[in-house]
C-alpha cells in the first residue's frame, strides 16, 4: 500500500494540484483568484505530461555514440515535453485573455467579486 | 493536383486572410467586412470542390511536410470531415455578409479587430474538424475558444463577464480534454487518431482508458453546451453582439459535437465505449434532459436572444442524441440536424440581429401587429425557419427529426421517442407565441396603428443571407432522401 503512494509520487502531487486549482475554479469569489486556480489546474496537467516522459539514466534524444540505438530505455521520449511547450503556451494566452476581460469588467462594473456583480446584472 | 493539398488549403486561406485583414484594415477600415466576405466564400468554395471530389474519388490524407503519421501530423479529410466543413464555412459565409451593417453601428471603429478574430476562430474550427491528431485538434480547439472569447466580450454591458464566465468553464474543460489525451498516449504510445484507433481494442480492459474517455467526453461536452455543462451559453449568446451571436450559435457547438462523433464513433467504436461503462447511453439521457431544459426554459425567456440562446441548448441534444442512438439512423439523423440546424438557428439570430438594428431590442413582448407592416419578408423568413424549427413537413427541420424518430424506434427507445415529440410541441409552444404577437396581436394604445406603420424592411445586405438561409431550409426539405442517402455511406459501421 505504502509503495502505491510511495511510487507514484510524481501523480499524487499532480492530482493534488488539480483539486487545488479545481477548488479555486468553483469556490473562489473573486474572479482573479478564479483564475489564479484555472492557472493551477493547467499547470497540473502540464506537470502530469512533463512526469511521464521523465526517466533515470537516460539521456536527451540526440544519438550518442557510446549508446547503441537499440537500447530505446536509455534515450528519452522528448515528445510530451514539446507538447507541453505548445500548451505553456496556450495557457499563457488564454491567461492574457483572462486578464484583459477581466480588466474590461472592472473598468464597467468597479468589482470583481462574482456575488457583485450577478447582483449588478440582474 | 488542387485536390490532394485541399484540406491544408482550406485551412491556409482562414490564416491568409486573418493576416491580410489587419494589414489592409491599417490602410482603409472599411476593407474588412467584404475580405471576410471573401475568405469565408473562397472557403467555402474549395469545401463544396472538396466534397464533390470526396464523393467521386474517397477520402484525402493529407501528410504535412511529407511526413507519415504517426511521425507527422495528418488532415484527414473524410466524408463526416468534408460535411461538417462544407456545412460551417457556407454558414460563416452567410453571417458575414450580414454582419456588414451590424459591424458599423454595435461596434464602429473595431471592425478589423473583430473579423480578423472571427476569421481566427474560423481557422480553429476548420483545424478542429480536419485534424487526424488529437495534440493538434487541442491546440486548435484552444485557436478557436480564445478567439470566441474575444467575440463574445465585444458586446453589450455584461458581454466581459459573460465571456469570462466562458473562458473559466471551457479552458477547464479544454484541459480535461488534454489529461484525457495524456492518458491515452501513455498507453498507446501514439497521437493519432486512426493509428490510436487501431490499438485501443487491445487495451479495452484498462482503467485509464475508461477515465481518457470520460475526461475527454466531459471536456468536449462543456464545448459542446450538453446538458449540465451549458451554463456558459446563454448569457454569452445574450450579450454578444448580434454578429458574433449569429458566427458562434450555428457552428461552435456543432465542431464540438463533431469532436463527441470524432471520439466516440472513430477513436474509441461504439463497442469500447460501451465496454465498461455504459457511455452512449449516459451522453444520451444527458441530451434528453438537455432537450427538456432547453425547450422549457426557452418558453420562459422573453428576450429573443435568449430564447433562441436555449433553444440552441436543446438542439444540441438532438444532435448528440443522435449520436448515442449509434445506429445509422440516427447517425444520419444526427447529421442532417447539424446541416438543419446551423441554417435555421444562423437565419433566426441573423433576424434577431436584423430586429436588434431596426428596432433596438429584440423583446418578445413588445411584438405587435406592426412589425409585420415594417418588415414583411423578414417576417416571412422568421416564420419559415420557426416552422422548420418546430419541424412541419416539407421544411428541413421535419425530416431530420423524423429520422432520429425512426432511429430511436429501431433501438426500441421509447423515451428518446416521447422526448423528440414532446420537445416538438414545446418548440411550437415558444416559436408560435412570436408568430402570433407579429401576425395578430394589435398594436398597443399609445402606438401607431398596424395600417399607419410604414414599410421599412431591412437593408439588401441583411435581407439577403436571411432569404438565401431561409429558401435553402426548402431546399434541405426537398433534397432529403439524396443528403440522407450520402450521409448513410458516411456511417463508420
Amino acid at each position: 500500500m505504502l509503495d502505491f503512494f510511495l511510487g507514484h509520487y510524481a501523480y499524487w502531487f499532480v492530482v493534488i494540484l488539480l483539486c487545488v486549482g479545481l477548488y479555486g475554479i468553483l469556490f473562489k469569489k473573486n474572479l482573479v483568484k478564479k483564475t489564479i486556480g484555472l492557472a493551477i489546474f493547467q499547470v497540473s496537467v502540464v506537470l502530469y505530461f512533463v512526469s511521464i516522459a521523465s526517466k533515470w539514466d537516460a539521456t536527451v534524444p540526440v544519438r550518442d555514440a557510446n549508446i547503441p540505438v537499440e537500447q530505446v530505455a536509455n534515450y528519452l521520449n522528448p515528445l510530451p515535453h514539446t507538447l507541453m511547450l505548445t500548451a505553456i503556451v496556450v495557457g499563457v494566452a488564454t491567461l492574457g485573455v483572462a486578464f484583459t476581460l477581466l480588466m474590461a469588467i472592472y473598468n464597467r462594473y468597479g468589482t470583481l467579486d462574482e456575488q457583485e456583480l450577478l447582483e449588478e446584472i440582474q | 493536383m488542387i485536390e490532394s493539398h485541399l484540406p491544408a488549403l482550406i485551412a491556409l486561406t482562414f490564416v491568409l486572410f486573418a493576416i491580410m485583414i489587419p494589414a489592409f484594415g491599417l490602410w482603409r477600415p472599411s476593407t474588412s467586412q467584404p475580405l471576410a466576405v471573401l475568405g469565408s466564400g473562397i472557403a467555402s468554395v474549395l469545401s463544396l470542390y472538396g466534397f464533390a471530389s470526396y464523393l467521386q474519388t474517397g477520402s484525402i490524407r493529407y501528410f504535412f511536410g511529407g511526413w507519415e503519421p504517426p511521425v507527422g501530423i495528418e488532415f484527414v479529410y473524410d466524408g463526416l470531415s468534408g460535411f461538417f466543413i462544407l456545412v460551417i464555412n457556407t454558414v460563416a459565409f452567410f453571417v458575414f455578409i450580414h454582419s456588414r451593417k451590424i459591424a458599423r453601428t454595435e461596434y464602429p471603429g473595431k471592425e478589423m479587430p473583430y473579423f480578423a478574430l472571427a476569421m481566427l476562430a474560423l481557422l480553429g474550427f476548420n483545424g478542429m474538424i480536419l485534424t487526424g491528431d488529437l495534440f493538434n485538434l487541442y491546440v486548435f480547439l484552444e485557436i478557436s475558444s480564445l478567439a470566441s472569447y474575444a467575440l463574445i466580450a465585444i458586446g453589450s454591458r455584461p458581454a466581459p463577464y459573460a465571456a469570462f464566465r466562458y473562458l473559466i468553464i471551457g479552458t477547464a474543460g479544454g484541459t480535461l480534454y488534454l489529461l484525457g489525451v495524456g492518458f491515452l498516449y501513455t498507453i498507446t504510445g501514439t497521437l493519432n487518431i486512426i493509428d490510436m484507433a487501431a490499438m485501443l481494442p487491445n487495451f479495452a480492459a484498462d482503467t485509464s482508458v475508461v477515465a481518457a474517455l470520460i475526461l475527454m467526453v466531459v471536456g468536449i461536452g462543456v464545448k459542446a453546451a450538453l446538458f449540465p455543462m451549458h451554463g456558459w451559453l446563454p448569457d454569452s449568446y445574450t450579450y454578444a453582439s448580434s454578429s458574433s451571436t449569429a458566427l458562434i450559435a450555428p457552428i461552435g457547438t456543432k465542431v464540438a459535437a463533431y469532436i463527441l462523433f470524432r471520439i466516440v464513433f472513430y477513436l474509441f467504436g461504439v463497442e469500447l465505449t460501451d465496454a465498461v461503462i455504459p457511455m452512449t447511453t449516459i451522453i444520451g439521457s444527458l441530451a434528453a434532459v438537455g432537450i427538456l431544459y432547453g425547450s422549457i426554459m426557452a418558453i420562459a425567456q422573453t428576450e429573443m436572444k435568449r430564447m433562441l440562446a436555449y433553444s440552441s441548448v436543446s438542439q444540441i441534444g438532438y444532435i448528440i442524441m443522435g449520436l448515442s442512438l449509434a445506429n445509422p439512423l440516427g447517425f444520419a439523423g444526427a447529421l442532417l440536424h447539424v446541416l438543419n440546424h446551423a441554417v435555421m438557428k444562423a437565419c433566426l439570430f441573423l433576424i434577431a440581429g436584423s430586429l436588434r438594428m431596426k428596432e433596438g431590442h429584440s423583446d418578445i413582448s413588445l411584438f405587435d401587429d406592426t412589425y409585420r407592416k415594417k418588415y414583411p419578408w423578414t417576417m416571412a423568413w422568421f416564420s419559415v425557419a420557426a416552422i422548420s424549427m418546430v419541424g412541419l413537413p416539407p421544411l428541413a427541420g421535419f425530416f431530420s427529426k423524423w429520422y432520429l424518430a425512426l432511429g430511436t424506434i429501431d433501438n426500441e427507445n421509447w423515451i428518446f421517442l416521447a422526448v423528440i415529440l414532446i420537445s416538438s410541441l414545446l418548440n411550437a409552444v415558444y416559436f408560435f407565441r412570436i408568430l402570433e404577437n407579429v401576425y395578430m396581436m394589435n398594436p398597443k394604445k399609445d402606438q401607431k396603428e398596424a395600417a399607419d406603420a410604414e414599410r421599412n424592411e431591412v437593408s439588401f445586405s441583411m435581407m439577403f443571407p436571411t432569404s438565401v438561409l431561409a429558401i435553402a431550409l426548402f431546399v434541405i426539405g426537398f433534397a432529403n432522401a439524396a443528403i440522407v442517402g450520402i450521409l448513410f455511406d458516411v456511417f463508420p459501421m
